[in-house]
């Protein structure tokens, strides 16, 4: 063992660590940051450990990507508002996958994996990963930005057709490990069906279903590692890959759970066909009872306690300050304000979290599905900001409802509701909202943002 | 002449990996040995994630996906190898491509943490 190699099995030995970690202090907001920090710190170990490695021999290529990577890595991390944070997370994905899709093909392309039967196998499967996550994260991507419709895409036999092109990959890699002599060709067209099953397995899967998604893609790019440290003989990265590939998974489980769903439902369902005409309305001979935005800042004023139930909607109108400092000035009035968190509210896991604290929220207002579900009965007012599944009572009284299952909040066990919806359009799961149509609930339409500001004005002028 | 799959399994090794295998050693250990380490992460990492709280799973994402950037170890080896061929080029992009991870993921999961704060306490939210 040279002294390079001892160097290099340090780095990697101490970055593992650091990066355990800095995964453990995520734990706890006081500490995440410190985390953070340590794993930052490994990152540059393994850094360090590969560049002084015997076989980089040249550094041209390396300083070109370190170079051009770390000028659009910047403003990404940097620039990008914390409403795009799904679109930015999907990107991400798409960089993690295309990176080890290329690694993988460069080591095919080399020469030098079809020396064993193992490492054929393991570059396979990473090219495959690596390539999924990448076209399949872009498409997620394309969905969440809106270049692509957020409703599922469908046509005749996709299930079929998605199912038949991932035999075949499978198919190939097993042709390849047998066949050390195949021709390279084989190994592109792998590529290649790999690069169309990402699209196929994301195309048909509607915007409200992206947090599951997201986090599948999330733990496909982790996969995706852990085989290239299996085709690299590298621990390093078959630990970092695994502890990716895990998270996303256990996202992803907690994501389909918060909406009674499988997997296998999520993936091939096609689930939540947006609504098709413009604006439709409510059921005839349904009275919905609209109020003025003086009204419904009567009522908050008036009551003791209010729970926010933000939603997609929150971030797309980005209303999160005007919630915030509409929260200030009831407070002021002596009103308790706490926010309710559903874990599939808005298009990523912590998506409402992020944007609450990015308005100065404090974070131990914000309350789990399951710590405050039982307060609602107890509560004056619930304002609804752009959510809609999450608070549609149909999910707990009727079977036939798509969404029949789903944990709700409570928020008819409140005094009163206030809805704050841009129109009657029912959400991206397509279902009509008993809850708009309750009697305790009072509807406001409008931008989501405009009127809680226009609230915000009527109680500072009630106040003065 | 060390034949090249042992060369290979000797390059890049990770910490602990055994490298100081001597030339001959069945490559099927070498196999197992990453599906130990594998296990063990996975089930490590299973343990800690499960304790993270919903309030931080965006920056989850978000650190899980920059130290997913450890591809960029690999992606340095295709890129350094040696000739200046397609593969080098392939590694080459995979190196920007992972370093836009790392750089960029590290940065955007301090940014989300740095906002998570306990009582508002005397500044008061100044966002336009």
């Amino acid at each position: 063992m040279s002294a390079r190699e001892i160097v290099t099995g340090v780095c990697y030995l101490v970055a593992s660590f650091l990066f355990l970690m800095g995964l453990r202090g995520l734990t706890h907001p006081d500490s995440a940051r410190r985390g953070t920090g340590y794993a930052a710190l490994g990152m540059l170990l393994g850094v360090v450990g590969t560049l002084v490695q015997q076989n980089i021999v040249r550094y041209e290529m390396i300083a070109v990507g370190l170079v051009v990577g770390t000028i659009i890595g910047i403003p990404m991390g940097l620039k990008i508002p914390m409403t795009k944070m799904p679109e930015r997370i999907a990107l991400s994905h798409s960089f993690g996958g295309l990176a080890v899709a290329l690694v993988g093909t460069a080591h095919y392309y080399a020469g030098e994996a079809a020396h064993d039967r193992f490492n054929m196998g393991a570059t396979g499967f990473e090219v495959f990963m690596g390539a999924i996550t990448f076209t399949g994260s872009l498409m997620a991507f394309g969905k969440l930005q809106g270049i692509l419709p957020g409703r599922p895409l469908t046509f005749p036999l996709q299930n079929v057709i998605t199912v038949a092109t991932l035999l075949g990959i499978v198919g190939i890699v097993v042709y390849l490990v047998v066949d050390r002599n195949a021709p390279s060709a084989v190994f592109y067209a792998m590529l290649g069906l790999s690069f169309l099953a990402g699209v196929l397995l994301v195309l048909p899967i509607g915007g409200a279903d992206m947090p599951v998604v997201i986090c599948l893609l999330n733990s496909y790019a982790g996969l995706a590692a852990a085989a290239s440290g299996f085709v690299f003989n590298n621990n390093v990265l078959i630990i970092c890959g695994a502890l990716d590939g895990g998270s996303g998974f256990i996202l992803a489980m907690i994501m389909s759970k918060a909406m009674n769903r499988s997997f296998a439902n999520v993936l091939f369902g096609a689930f939540g066909t947006e609504p098709t005409g413009p604006a439709a309305g409510p059921a005839k001979g349904v009275q919905v009872n609209e109020a003025t935005v003086e009204e419904a800042a009567e009522l908050m004023k008036a009551s003791t306690s209010m729970i926010v139930v933000p939603g997609y909607g929150m971030a797309v109108a980005q209303a999160q300050h005007a919630v915030r400092d509409l929260a200030g000035l009831l407070e002021k009035g002596g009103t308790r304000v706490r926010y309710a968190i559903h874990p599939v509210a808005g298009r990523m896991p912590g998506h409402m979290n992020v944007l609450l604290a990015e308005a100065n929220v404090p974070y131990d207002a914000l309350f789990d599905l399951d710590a405050i579900n039982d307060d609602f009965a107890n509560t004056d007012v619930v304002l609804v900001v752009g959510a809609n599944d999450v608070v549609n009572p149909a999910a707990k009284n009727t079977p036939g409802s798509p969404i029949f299952g789903m944990p709700v909040f409570n928020c008819d066990h409140a005094k009163a509701v206030i809805v704050l919806k841009r129109s009657m359009n029912p959400g991206f799961a397509g279902i009509e909202n008993e809850l708009f149509i309750h009697p305790k609930t009072m509807m406001v339409f409008g931008d989501a943002k405009q009127t809680i500001t226009k609230m915000n004005g009527a109680l500072k002028s009630d106040s003065h | 002449m060390i034949p090249m799959p042992v060369l290979l399994l000797c390059q890049a090794g990770g910490g602990a990996a055994p490298h100081a295998a001597p030339a001959g050693t069945n490559p099927l250990q070498v196999v197992f040995f990453g599906l130990y380490i594998f296990m063990l992460a996975a089930f490590l990492g299973f343990q800690v994630i499960s304790k993270v709280p919903a309030l931080l799973h965006t920056p989850l994402m978000a650190f899980t996906n920059a130290i997913s950037g450890i591809s960029l170890v690999a992606s340095l080896v295709a890129a350094g190898r040696g000739s200046l061929d397609t593969a080098a080029i392939l590694g080459c992009v995979a190196v920007t491509a992972a370093t836009i991870n790392v750089v960029g993921g590290f940065l955007i999961t301090d940014r989300m943490l740095k906002m998570f704060r306990k009582k508002p306490g005397a500044q008061e939210a100044k966002k336009a």
